[in-house]
């Protein structure tokens, strides 16, 4: 079974070690023990949910507050710039949500 | 190499008359405004032992200035060449003074003066291969150890690998350098935004907490005045959705020592351990301009406190070496490492496929510096990139500042 590292035992999300796509993942590290189904393709050194997460919680990786959510999350979905947001960084809101690449200068 | 053979390992490095450990020998050609860049260039191309580096701007500034005496005095550096075009503020006979005073053989020149670009290059191609040929002759090997080694470490293109293996196998690593009294130091004061608690936790004493205090909210203030934080877009794509949570990974290569201090750019650690390094700039007339425009800017930087060798962090991967200290590529992403063979020295990946654990990376990366250290060649050094980067920037260094606009 491919796996999702858990960093602490506080964290509510996972990075996955190798790309997966709508398969059980094995949970590993010191939140680990358990494992989360995904129900879609997840690429390696992102981010899968092991719990819900309702909008304005926060999400917790290292044991610390990376972000807040933006939607309802569900256990074993994709957490990312389209459901979770910074509590700094404006900007990033708006970025593409598969390459990163800016939407808001204009080349013209 | 069991764990004592490696702790009391040595190697020959090259000893300046100022007392400094060098792990190379380099010929540095310095130039003093763009306009002498292509001669600058030309001169070194394809001589061994030769790099450059220079100052684009012909109004001159502090910091950059501080950086090129930096790097002209650097332990790897044995011998200097400065080259101005011959209008500019910034003047490389002071450059030269500064070296030749550390001890280091030097010379310089206008190109105005000497005749144009042909009998430039001509001329400096002669001084390089004097100079070239006095440091084989006179340079003094020496055993050098773990002690004697300052290493720097930096991350770029980033993604979710790089807080889990790369940059911890860093922290490791900095772990057993500092156990064994060398220098480590760590920088992206910008990358540790959300970390505040957490980075003032490590200081040494109360007097360093107040510097990394310091440090931390001129980085917020700065990142609030450019309207950007140091997060990309091949970091998003990597799998990294906030600053946060970048910022927990890039600090995880600071291992887990006490600080001993803040370092400004071109200032060297006054003892040994982990030193925080702050290349953000401070408020000026300029207003911030930007702090680390891209990642060749920040490993001049950390060289500029005397690195020997400085460890790059990439997930996603890159194809950058440096000018002055050899560049070691460590990345935390396997499939990176298959992809981008050629450029990558250290795959931490093994961490998270499970092959090693992270104290197994830890002290191979150790193994790797300590053969880099005794001469064999980075993977960047062996493809011949020499990349360097001075820009324009303030820091407030008011006993530095004479001379120039502050």
């Amino acid at each position: 079974m491919k796996q999702c590292f858990s960093i602490h035992p506080k964290d509510n999300v996972a990075t996955l070690t190798e790309d997966a796509d709508s398969e059980p993942l094995l949970v590993v590290g010191s939140g680990g023990g358990t494992t989360v189904q995904i129900e879609e393709a997840i690429s390696l050194g992102h981010k899968v949910a092991l719990a819900a997460i309702a909008p304005d919680a926060v999400i917790i990786k290292y044991g610390v507050i990376i972000g807040v959510a933006t939607k309802p999350i569900e256990r074993g979905g994709w957490v990312h710039l389209h459901n979770c947001r910074s509590l700094l960084d404006d900007r990033s809101q708006g970025l593409d949500l598969r390459t990163g690449i800016p939407k808001d200068t204009p080349y013209e | 190499m069991n764990d004592d053979s490696l702790k009391s390992r040595t190697w020959q490095g090259y000893l300046r008359s100022d007392g400094r450990k060098g792990i190379r020998n380099h010929v540095l050609v310095i130039y003093t405004v763009e306009c002498a860049s292509y001669v600058a260039h030309e001169i070194a191309c394809n001589e061994e032992n030769v790099h450059v580096i220079g100052f684009p701007g012909c109004y001159d500034n502090a910091y950059a200035i501080r950086l090129m005496l930096a790097l002209a005095t650097h332990p790897n550096v044995g011998a200097c060449l400065a080259i101005g075009l011959g209008c500019e503020y910034t003047q490389p006979s002071r450059i030269s003074e500064v070296a030749e005073r550390s001890g280091r053989p030097s010379k310089w020149f206008f190109i105005q003066d000497v005749g144009g670009t042909r009998a430039s290059i001509e001329h400096g191609k002669q001084i390089i291969a004097r100079l070239r040929d006095q440091l084989k002759r006179e340079t003094r090997r020496v055993p050098m150890t773990w002690s004697d080694l300052t290493v720097g470490a930096e991350c770029g293109g980033s993604d979710g690998t790089s807080g889990l293996a790369g940059n911890p196998a860093v922290g490791r690593f900095y772990d057993l350098l500092v156990d064994q009294g060398g220098c480590a130091v760590f920088e992206e004061v910008v990358e540790m935004i959300g970390l505040r608690d957490i980075l003032l936790s490590r200081a040494r004493s109360p007097e360093v907490a107040a510097a990394l205090d310091a440090a931390y909210k001129k980085a917020e203030r700065y990142c609030k005045a450019v309207r950007q934080y140091s997060v990309s877009p091949g970091n998003f794509a990597g799998g990294l959705t906030t600053i946060e949570e970048k910022s927990m990974g890039a600090f995880a290569k600071s291992g887990t020592c006490p600080i001993e201090g803040v370092l400004l750019v071109s200032q060297q650690p006054s003892g040994p351990g982990l030193w925080l390094l702050d290349s953000v700039p401070d408020e000026h007339f300029m207003q911030f301009g930007y702090t680390n425009p891209n990642d060749t800017e920040g490993i001049m930087d950390l060289i500029s406190t005397g690195a020997q060798i400085v460890l790059f962090v990439t997930g996603r991967g890159s194809v950058i070496g440096s000018a002055v200290a050899p560049l070691l590529k460590v990345t935390g992403n396997s499939n990176t490492f298959a992809r981008m063979r050629g450029d990558m020295d250290f795959d931490a990946g093994r961490v998270l496929s499970g092959q090693i654990s992270l104290d197994t990376a830890g002290r191979e990366l150790m193994t790797l510096v300590g053969d880099v250290a005794s001469g064999e060649l980075t993977k960047p050094e062996a493809l011949g990139h020499r990349e360097y980067f001075v820009m324009y920037k303030h820091q407030n260094v008011p006993s530095l500042e004479a001379g120039c606009r502050a």
